[in-house]
């Protein structure tokens, strides 16, 4: 009893706009957003996937039935059935494990690219907005050369050069990817330049850093959240994409792009080789495509 | 004021429009032109980055020091970056691709032979693109809420989540394996290939311009399960691109008066709305097209389809540097007139921009 009247008046505490402290607004902000999130299903359901894709990568060894690389060539290529889940591939392989371990490949790709392309995104793009002149101008035509290549031409070329393998393909697309996050940051940026609070900072003499890092990257932190996730997906597919193309991981490392793409050969034998690890693919990128629909809604109702 | 005073004004504010007009599209030529730049020296630091050894592709493996000086001086590799690059340039600018490793070719010749294929493949999905994914977006805003809305809200998130490569050969495996409705890859049937060597390259329009109407069908059946398959990934782009134009749109005030007025709903859509999202349609499409490229080069390496893609996939697996530097660059210049051109257009059909 006491224990629901303390819930009750956590809640009563966290939806009062009466706030008594910052902590209280912060808190109250962030209850709110997360009731707001979660009446959307859809979202809600990206978020899900999302936490079981990181929960399969971080207990890959508990979760994965097989030896991801232990090869078995009586056993090759057998349909899905109760031993193996999904099959098993040309070497006998259990398609069930490798796509369990592919979780961390495909987790390690996105993130890694994230964490790189993010504070690029944003150190590029304040400087652009918020310095102007030259430095806009130079930086700008900068990322316009990026742009003008697709994506997935420009990351392959550069896996090319760099040669495959996971830490050249998360260079490449990298590469590919930070120059629409420092547009977007840009663009954020030149619609606080001119605010009051800022100009007040820089009437105290506070420095060029200190607006930037203090006044400015904050603001821009919700839309550029969305942003990277949904990057997400679309990191995903180009991951996957060059390990389609023999250009990322390289075997017998398992990932779902180069497990596709190997089951390709055997398509008529066994199209669970091709079909199971496009579907993973699917399903992650939808997910975290929902997330970020879903963030945009109670993050930046102004683009909703 | 005087009669005179006024032609003298005229005159003025004319040649200020004239200057105008004149910074606007000097401005844009030097866009392009700095762009481009970029674009060569991308695609040279590119080919300087492969780790592998230019003499030695060209040589092979028996040589003496002698040989590899000779070759390594030839190549210009022993001069400054900046004077390569120099080169480089020069080297492009006549067409001069070097040759193909693998095709033995010379690489310009080979992208003139496996463009059009390209093209015919990239316009077709692009048409079918925008016609389907515009009018999708148009009523999933006009009627929001309803079941048309949800239903393209969910083509579109699937267009963006689907692996492309994976959708076409999951395409090939019902369709071809399963059904036989669909020709398993290729541009056309083997006995009808080498009937049509046309004016375009694009087989389609060849075989129409050459009257010859097998082959015309056979290239259209060949064409359609992956130019399908390309126009899906478009559209879904293109419909949740035009549904937040018109959304924007519909929530105007004019659209209240032309409502207020009594006009009728296909009038207040298609003639007030869609008349002011148009040019913002006409950037978002340009991307697509760009965007599209990107879905060829897998498409096409899904399908076999003999066009730039595959031959960038093919040149990749066998390291053939030159020959992906070629196809990357001519990629990118694709990309940077399409956007050109989007702008040209864009100037002719805003009237604010006149």
């Amino acid at each position: 009893m006491t224990m629901i009247h303390k819930n009750e008046g956590l809640r009563a505490w966290l939806l009062s706009d009466d706030f008594t402290s910052t902590r209280q607004a912060r808190a109250h902000k962030a209850y709110v957003s997360w009731l707001r999130f979660s009446t959307n299903p859809l979202a809600f359901g990206g978020l899900l996937v999302v936490l079981i894709l990181i929960l399969f990568a971080a207990l890959a060894p508990i979760m994965a039935t097989h030896d991801p690389l232990a090869q078995d060539f009586s056993q090759a290529l057998q349909a899905p059935s109760f031993s193996h889940w999904f099959g098993t591939d040309e070497l006998g392989r259990d398609v069930y494990s490798r796509l369990v371990y592919g979780a961390r490949t495909t987790l390690y790709i996105a993130i890694l690219v994230t964490v790189i392309v993010g504070p690029i995104g944003f150190v590029v793009g304040a400087a652009a907005g918020y310095l102007g002149g030259w430095v806009d101008m130079i930086l700008m035509r900068v990322t316009d050369i990026f742009l003008a290549f697709p994506s997935l031409v420009l990351a392959l070329a550069f896996s090319a050069a760099l040669g495959a393998g996971i830490e050249n393909a998360v260079i490449a697309i990298a590469l590919t990817i930070w120059p629409p996050v420092a547009r977007l940051v840009r663009a954020e940026t030149l619609t606080f330049r001119k605010s009051d609070f800022v100009v007040a900072a820089e009437l105290q003499g506070a420095s060029t850093a200190r607006i930037l890092f203090r006044y400015i990257v904050p603001l821009c932190a919700p839309s550029v959240i969305i942003r990277l996730t949904l990057n997400m997906a679309s990191i995903i597919l180009t991951a996957a994409g060059l390990g389609f193309l023999g250009l990322g991981a390289q075997p017998p490392q398992p990932e779902w792009g180069a497990m596709a793409a190997q089951g390709r050969q055997y398509l008529l034998d066994a199209w669970w080789l091709t079909a199971v690890p496009g579907l993973a693919i699917l399903v992650v990128s939808l997910a975290f495509n929902l997330l970020g629909d879903g963030l945009r809604d109670i993050l930046d109702p102004k683009h909703a | 004021m005087s009669e005179t005073d006024l032609t003298a004004q005229d005159h003025d504010t004319r040649w200020q429009s004239l200057l105008e007009a004149l910074r606007k599209v000097s401005t844009s030529v030097a866009v392009i032109l700095t762009t481009l730049f970029g674009l060569l020296v991308l695609t040279f630091v590119i080919g300087r980055m492969v780790p592998a050894d230019p003499v030695l592709a060209i040589l092979g493996d028996t040589f003496d020091q002698a040989a590899y000086d000779r070759v390594y001086q030839q190549l210009g590799l022993d001069q400054p970056l900046y004077v390569q690059f120099f080169h480089y340039v020069q080297n492009i600018l006549h067409l001069d691709f070097g040759q193909s490793n693998v095709t033995k070719n010379l690489v310009v010749d080979d992208l003139a032979r496996v463009f059009p294929a390209t093209l015919e493949l990239a316009i077709l999905a692009i048409t079918i693109g925008t016609l389907l994914g515009v009018p999708l977006g148009i009523i999933s805003a006009v009627r929001r809420g309803t079941w048309v809305d949800h239903l393209a809200r969910v083509v579109g998130l699937l267009g963006h989540s689907t692996p492309i490569f994976w959708l076409g050969t999951m395409v090939i495996l019902i369709f071809y394996a399963g059904l036989g409705w669909i020709p398993g890859g290729g541009r056309i049937d083997l006995y009808n290939d080498g009937l049509v060597e046309g004016p375009t390259g694009m087989l389609i329009l060849d075989a129409v311009l050459a009257g010859e109407w097998e082959v015309f069908w056979s290239a259209l059946h060949h064409i359609l399960a992956p130019a399908l398959l390309l126009g899906y990934a478009a559209m879904a782009y293109l419909s949740r691109m035009s549904r937040s134009f018109m959304l924007e749109q519909l929530n105007q005030e004019y659209i209240l008066t032309a409502r207020a007025k009594g006009l009728a709903q296909p009038a207040v859509v298609w003639k007030h709305a869609f008349r002011n999202i148009r040019v913002q349609l006409l950037t978002v499409v340009t991307l697509a097209f760009c965007g599209l490229l990107d879905g060829a080069v897998l498409i096409e390496t899904v399908f076999g389809w003999p066009g730039l893609g595959q031959y960038l996939t093919a040149a990749l697996f066998y390291a053939d540097m030159n020959a992906v530097l070629g196809a990357v660059l001519l990629i990118g210049l694709i990309s940077i007139l399409i956007n050109l051109l989007s702008d040209v257009v864009y100037r002719f059909v805003d009237p604010r921009t006149r």
